[in-house]
């Protein structure tokens, strides 16, 4: 995988963060997800916690901890060194999508925004229930509420813009918004175009080893059920 | 239960008091944030005085502050705000261990100064619920800490026995060591590091930045602190994609003000991240409220390391002195 060029700071003295420009897209997942499964693979000492993002990723550490284990003059300094190694060396530095999962959603106009945006895209609901099942969505990253992906990126035909204003938003509402597509886990106000729901559910506070169903660098496919089905989703899992 | 067995009873509600700790830590990548105190430095100075962990479970308290009466005795210690804390009329002081003997009330009288005080008792509460490690409350999941919600009148924590049993008349006794809290002055300047979009800002913004006249605003609460004061002018308009943001994070809305990120912060945000306040200074920070002003200072990353780890290291001392005290104390009890 050829190395895109990327900036290394502060986040703050805790917190180091690589960036790779400030753009949403594969090449880009791939660079971010190929350092974070790096790292989760050989943790440098005295790393806290990873947070993958569209074109950035945040290293949180205890500089104490660090400065126990480095001739550095800063962790920060040690943490960047041991990073850079990494992304030097490409046999480690390779990424692999970490699972496909598969999202049933019930596409409908009841509450939701798909005949406002069959509408405005001058597109049937049909099409555009086909083009938002027909591809594999890459979960970018993990962010805004827990549990909530930001995966990417959908059909041009059927990217809309964010509304303007928030709105009240149920659990399992799948959105759109702009090259985006995401499922809200909890309810919650939102600006995304909704165009269905899915029976799943994308945040479970009552499973700690699993509190949520994707996590950055899945791959998700939806399809299509009817209401009855969703029904019957809804009471088995109930 | 039967309410003997109980140690804290909350006899009128607050503000909003919590149960918190350190926070959650290591579910960020799922949007999972890491809450907990707003001034970890309390905290740990809190749990220090009475003998606990730096992780272990304390009240943060706003005000005006909760009432309790315990009914059991218990060795408490608060850090913090000074929000006048008094033991059935009588004062106690703060960031002093103090024993208290059951059936007396612990009542807070008016605001001297900072925003949140934190109540630690020897032990730490025993009837709370953990989520992903951690007893911080997230009141917006209902998850964490007291049945994941802010205390409510009549609601009962308990606590761990003490040790030794110290049989006096009364109300309280002050343990005879403490922490003198250097504290910091108002007009003192918060350190920041300049962030990842710190170039964002035209030399005016910059300028303008490092200015007096920033004030907290009304519209604050734990998850940040907004800013009023000078717009600030940024030389681009680029929109950025999501990125990681954490505690201590400034960012700069669309319409040149500002917003400080406190501890309910979320994991990632797309506003320009154009300074972060240093660690060392996040108890500081968390003790202003609304209307207090702020100015911004800025370090490099060296000097805030060392103030981090100078910190780190006077903390740990406080605690392995404090436990020696308490040993003597407990063994001189029994």
């Amino acid at each position: 995988m050829p190395a895109l060029p990327y900036t290394i700071g502060p986040l703050h003295e805790s917190a180091l963060l690589i960036s790779w420009g400030n753009r949403i897209g594969k090449e880009t997942h791939a660079q971010v997800m190929g350092l974070y499964q790096a790292l989760l693979q050989s943790p440098v000492s005295g790393m806290q916690e990873l947070v993958p993002a569209f074109s950035s990723l945040a290293v949180y550490y205890d500089p104490a901890q660090v400065k126990k284990s480095t001739q550095s003059q800063t962790s920060f300094d040690a943490l960047k060194a041991a990073v850079e190694d990494i992304m030097a060396n490409q046999l480690r530095y390779h990424f692999y999508s970490s699972g496909i999962i598969r999202i049933p959603v019930y596409y409908h106009t009841e509450g939701t925004d798909l005949q406002a945006m069959s509408n405005a895209k001058a597109i049937s609901k049909e099409e555009i229930i086909y083009l938002h099942t027909e591809r594999r969505y890459d979960v970018y990253m993990l962010g805004f509420l827990p549990g909530f992906a930001y995966m990417a990126e959908v059909d041009e035909r059927i990217a809309v813009p964010r509304k303007a204003q928030p709105q009240p938003v149920k659990a399992g509402s799948v959105g759109i918004a702009g090259i985006q597509t995401g499922i809200y886990p909890i309810d919650s106000p939102g600006g995304w175009q909704i165009i269905g729901h899915t029976p799943l559910s994308l945040f479970d506070i009552n499973n700690e080893n699993k509190p949520c169903l994707l996590q950055p660098g899945d791959q998700v496919e939806f399809y299509a059920i009817t209401a009855d089905e969703f029904n019957r989703y809804q009471s088995r899992t109930a | 239960m039967p309410l003997q067995q109980m140690s804290l009873t909350v006899i009128k509600a607050g503000l909003l008091d919590t149960i918190q700790d350190e926070g959650r830590k290591g579910f960020q990548r799922l949007g999972i944030n890491p809450g907990g105190a707003m001034d970890t430095y309390a905290t740990t100075l809190a749990n220090a005085l009475v003998g606990n962990e730096r992780q272990s479970p304390v009240l943060e308290l706003h005000f005006p502050a909760a009432a309790f009466l315990f009914t059991k005795p218990a060795l408490i210690a608060l850090a913090g705000a000074d929000f006048s804390p008094v033991i059935d009329d009588y004062s106690i002081p703060m960031h002093q261990p103090v024993w208290v003997n059951e059936k007396t009330r612990l009542e807070f009288r008016q605001r001297k100064n900072g925003a949140r005080v934190y109540l630690a008792v020897h032990g730490g509460f025993t009837n709370i619920e953990y989520w992903l490690n951690s007893c911080g409350t997230q009141t917006k999941l209902q998850v964490g800490g007291f049945k994941g919600r802010a205390l409510k009148k009549e609601d009962l924590l308990e606590t761990k026995a003490l040790p030794v049993a110290v049989t006096k008349k009364e109300p309280f006794r002050l343990l005879h060591w403490g922490v003198v809290e250097s504290g910091t002055t108002d007009t003192e300047a918060l350190l920041v590091l300049p962030g990842p979009e710190w170039d964002y800002l035209d030399e005016k913004g910059k300028t303008d930045f490092l200015q007096p006249g920033f004030t907290i605003s009304q519209h604050s609460d734990r998850m940040g602190f907004r800013l009023e004061g000078i717009p600030l002018q940024s030389k681009t308009r680029e929109e950025l994609v999501s990125s990681p943001v954490t505690f201590g994070t400034i960012q700069l809305l669309p319409d040149g003000n500002l917003i400080v990120l406190m501890a309910d912060h979320p994991t990632t945000g797309g506003y320009p991240r154009i300074a972060t306040v240093v660690t060392a200074h996040h108890g500081m920070l968390a003790q202003k409220k609304a209307g207090d002003r702020l100015q911004f200072q800025l370090i490099d990353l060296t000097t805030a390391e060392k103030l981090l780890l100078k910190q780190e290291q006077l903390l740990q001392q406080i605690k392995t002195a404090c436990a020696c005290k308490l040993q003597d104390f407990f063994n001189a009890s029994k």
